[in-house]
């Protein structure tokens, strides 16, 4: 397709490039914008490793041709440790043992987010729903549903739910 | 042993803040420079002869640098057996084998070239079935094969498509079936399986003019790509640079070489520039190593008390069209095919057979999960012949100190006694639940029992440089793929050396820089580099006393170090910090006593022997890790599908060196093989592979992962570092038995493969009616 003016807000920051509307958002995070945190292992749709935030809700970025996002608001997982300090979902996916490989993990972590954005106190099933896209071949799963879990109880008790 | 202060303890993973906020460095995240990418032209039949290959189309394309073919580049390579090579030669042998690669300056650009490429097959009866590649009549799949390269330990037959076939001969076979009350005899059947890390496989190469190469690759082994790219190529090591970044899972798809060196010619004539390949999820599933499909036969004569007295065992492994890796995993399963049981008379022949079929290779269990189903299932039919308890079955029959494997290796580190009881008292054993609401239910059990695969010359080694300020850099060889090897290593320099975990810095390899590793593979790094890093801090530890003891001239059984300075237990006058150490200069005279404190370790195994090659005896285990899985089920009649109620996996670490990381391989192990035991199963038409995505190819997700219970046993491996041993494999290979065993207790069928799929189950109930 023809390239075009694509205007969006990525990680509270205006960008504007010059690209094919049709490119994925995922190959546009990693190979232009070079976010390299957002990882491909599929490029299907199928794993969930390339999770983003549109407009608060996740997806897999690289379904998502570069023109929807016109005037949309992405976060990748640079987003969540800026300013210095870690996120608490990221604090609790350390502190409850969530990480193996880390390829699958800043897909997961989005994907919580987007979750405890929406629905603060989860319950297990919800948690397991939100999750249920993201494949991780090594954790078997337990220890993400713990920390999510417990990241949520976190939130609550500093009060700052994620806005 | 009461007194460690790091080894035992969960601290937190060395890499996990960089993983968890997306700043961790995977192959594919690095800009590194002029670019071009390679893709393959892959085969479009399973057996078939080149009859030409034209690139002319392709090398017109806009953007593309070259084009390759097997002709101009038909270097070999391999790991045991010398059979593969980076593109096919003359002929390919299984559907989607690489016969030609391009470069282009983009990625689209290389793609669309490939579909340019016109190449031209005679196509040949293929084989499919390892049995049927067997017969005498059979098409011949590698007609070299007597030619080729092989270590003097796997056993080809030539002329035929037997690529190794390893034997056991223990005890007297005759005298132990004629003492049986009862014989057994069942055929089993495992279907292949595919690995699928969620990062697929990635390569970089790069070539300078001064003659070095320096390679970036997702293998699990840096040292042994370099070895083989060393040998393929026939350049000396000290020019070839082999890098290592954080890897997105390997489970064995990413051991011994793949495809590195397929880019070597390409990187020569662009010098400078790097050439990448990227695997998509399809041409990883199609075109890497794959679980090998195992037919068996299994023959066991027990006594009417539950004493096995003969096991005969015949395994038929489907190993794909190259076996250069998988001729290993055929001869781990034939000297371990006793599984986790004491047999005194054993007669084994484990054959690997060449097909048209996907490249059979190293998985997590390397033969175990295969091997044991089969083993694992024959003794719950031994059970019910029997009309004994399985668990006790299991007690009666498993090993204890001093018991010999089917190679007849004495094992003395062990406790599978407690490992079956912990799982079996959690799950309630004895305790028959009634079914409800029209559903069955059942309970299983199943044990497991795994040593490192690995030739008896595999090393490791490891240095640890000792800063100014007391901290330390361990260096080490081994890669870091989601096992947490890099904190459970620094937890082992960090006891011996005295100094904080937090106060130590390790790396992922990098040939150039980090000390010799053979792979990480077969659960093998905490014992193996564990020991050469210990050795390492031992090293250090003893310099940095000596040198004290000089510059503080006081005897060296009086010092102490506590990681910052070195103290006199006798005299508090005494004391010297690390920076004195390590400069060493006496105070009063200024003399130079040392210099910076760089401590070294090496290992290599002393406890293993080749095999004899007639009765395949011998010590091939540097240790045996046990463990046992238990499983309650529940089974809807109506659609077959299978709930798992309880979970419950125990393992003989040895030592834990961090019991949470310790409990993350058992978690995810068992998931892996519950993954495998309800829904994964690749499946071939003619040697086309079906399911290639995520889609066809399910893998368990969390909505299918249930609640599960781990334990970890600890008894003492004599020789391992602080008692410990490896343990990432083995929570897998009990998982499929002791479901299907549990699936058999509910419905009173029985399973000789699986996955157990809705369709399976259902079937399997509606011929019992």
């Amino acid at each position: 397709m023809k390239k075009q003016v694509i205007i969006f807000q990525l990680n509270d920051e205006p960008v504007e490039i010059y690209v094919d509307p049709a490119e994925s958002l995922l190959t546009v995070l990693r190979d232009r914008l070079g976010l390299y945190g957002t990882k491909a292992g599929c490029s299907k749709g199928e794993c969930g490793a390339c999770t983003v935030l549109l407009d608060d809700r996740a997806v897999n970025s690289c379904l998502v041709p570069v023109g929807k996002v016109q005037g949309c608001k992405v976060e990748t997982i640079e987003n969540l440790s800026r300013g210095g300090k870690v996120h608490p979902i990221q604090e609790e996916f350390v502190d409850k043992g969530a990480v193996q490989c880390g390829f699958c993990t800043p897909g997961m972590v989005l994907s919580a987010y987007a979750l405890l954005k929406e629905n603060p106190q989860p319950a297990r099933d919800q948690i397991k729903m939100a999750i249920s896209g993201n494949l991780c071949r090594c954790s078997g799963y337990k220890q993400i549903e713990e920390a999510i879990l417990s990241a949520a109880k976190k939130l609550a008790r500093q009060g700052n739910s994620i806005t | 042993m009461a007194d460690l202060k790091t080894v035992g303890t969960s601290v937190p993973r060395k890499d996990a803040i960089e993983k968890v906020t997306g700043s961790a460095e995977f192959i594919e995240d690095r800009y590194m420079g002029p670019m071009l990418y390679a893709k393959m032209k892959k085969s479009t039949v399973a057996h078939g002869k080149i009859k030409n290959i034209d690139t002319t189309r392709a090398l017109k394309h806009p953007g593309v640098k070259a084009v390759l073919t097997g002709k101009e580049y038909p270097n070999r390579i391999g790991l045991y057996l010398i059979d593969r090579t980076f593109l096919a030669v003359d002929k390919v042998r299984f559907w989607g084998e690489p016969v030609a690669v391009v470069a282009a300056v983009t990625e689209k650009a290389a793609a669309e070239a490939v579909d340019l490429i016109e190449v031209e097959y005679e196509e040949l009866p293929g084989v499919f079935d390892p049995r049927e590649g067997m017969k005498p009549d059979a098409p011949i799949i590698h007609e070299d094969l007597a030619n080729y390269e092989i270590v003097p330990i796997f056993y080809p037959e030539k002329g035929t498509n037997i690529a190794n076939h390893f034997k056991v001969r223990k005890g007297d076979i005759d005298k132990g079936f004629a003492e049986a009350d009862k014989i057994i005899e069942r055929d089993y059947y495992v279907p292949q399986m595919q690995h699928v890390p969620i990062e697929t496989h990635k390569a970089a190469v790069q070539w300078s003019l001064d003659g070095k190469l320096t390679v970036w690759s997702t293998a699990q082994s840096p040292n042994v790509v370099r070895q083989l790219l060393a040998k393929s190529l026939d350049m000396p090591m000290h020019k070839i640079r082999v890098i290592s970044s954080y890897i997105g899972g390997g489970f064995g798809c990413k051991a011994g070489a793949s495809i590195e060196g397929l880019l070597v010619p390409i990187a020569q004539k662009f010098p400078g520039h790097i050439v990448r390949i990227v695997f998509n999820r399809e041409e990883d599933m199609q075109g890497t190593f794959t679980r090998q499909a195992l037919y068996s036969k299994l023959k066991t004569g027990v006594k009417k008390d539950g004493r096995i007295t003969a096991l005969q065992y015949e395994m038929v492994w489907d190993g794909g069209a190259y076996t250069e890796y998988g001729v290993n995993i055929v001869r781990a399963a034939g000297y371990s095919s006793t599984g986790a049981y004491d047999i005194p008379n054993v007669k084994t022949d484990s054959y690997c057979v060449y097909t048209n079929n996907s490249i059979g290779g190293p998985v997590r269990g390397f033969g175990m999960c295969e091997m044991q189903w089969g083993i694992e299932r024959q003794l719950e039919e031994i059970a019910r012949e029997l009309g004994m308890d399985p668990l006790e079955v299991r007690l009666i029959n498993g090993m204890k100190k001093g018991s010999t494997t089917a190679s007849g290796q004495v094992i003395h580190d062990l406790d599978y006694d407690k490992c079956l009881k912990v799982v079996a008292d959690k799950i309630g054993w004895g305790k028959k639940e009634e079914s409800r609401d029209g559903k069955y239910r059942g309970k299983g059990i199943a044990g497991l029992v795994k040593c490192p695969a690995q030739p008896s010359n595999a090393a490791s080694s490891a240095m640890i440089r000792i800063n100014e300020d007391g901290t330390a850099h361990v260096m080490i060889g081994a890669t870091e793929m989601g096992q947490g090897m890099l904190t459970a290593i620094s937890q082992i320099a960090s006891e011996a050396l005295h100094i904080p975990v937090d106060k130590i810095d390790i790396k992922v390899p990098d040939t150039d820089f980090t000390p010799y590793e053979w792979q990480s593979v077969g659960s093998r790094i905490t014992y193996t580099c564990g020991t050469s890093v210990k050795r390492a801090a031992e090293d250090a530890l003893g310099q940095i006393y000596r040198v004290a003891a000089d510059l503080l001239e006081t005897p060296q059984e009086d010092l102490s170090f506590d990681g910052k300075k070195v103290f006199s237990a006798k005299n508090p006058d005494l004391t010297a910090t690390i920076r004195e150490v390590a400069d060493s200069c006496k105070k009063c005279t200024g003399e130079g006593i040392a210099g910076p404190i760089i401590g070294r370790g090496s290992f290599v195994p002393t406890n293993m022997t080749n095999l004899d090659p007639e009765t395949g005896q011998g010590n091939p285990g540097l240790f045996y890790c046990f463990g046992a899985t238990g499983v309650e089920v529940e089974v809807d009649p109506e659609t077959g599908v299978v709930k798992i109620l309880q979970l419950a996996c125990s393992i003989d670490a040895g030592k834990a060196v961090n019991p949470q990381l310790c409990t993350a391989q058992l978690h995810g192990g068992t998931i892996m093989g519950l993954s495998t035991a309800l829904y994964e199963e690749v499946r071939f038409d003619k040697g086309i592979m079906l399911n290639r995505n995520f889609t066809d190819y399910k893998i368990a997700t969390i909505d299918n992962t249930p609640h599960m219970d781990s334990f970890i046993v600890e008894t003492p491996e004599t020789n391992g570092p602080y008692g410990a041993r490896g343990i990432g494999e083995q929570p897998m290979i009990g998982v499929a038995p002791a479901i299907a065993n549990a699936v058999s207790d509910a419905l009173g069928v029985d399973f000789n493969t699986f996955p157990l799929t809705p369709e399976r189950v259902w079937q399997a109930i509606k011929n019992k009616k």
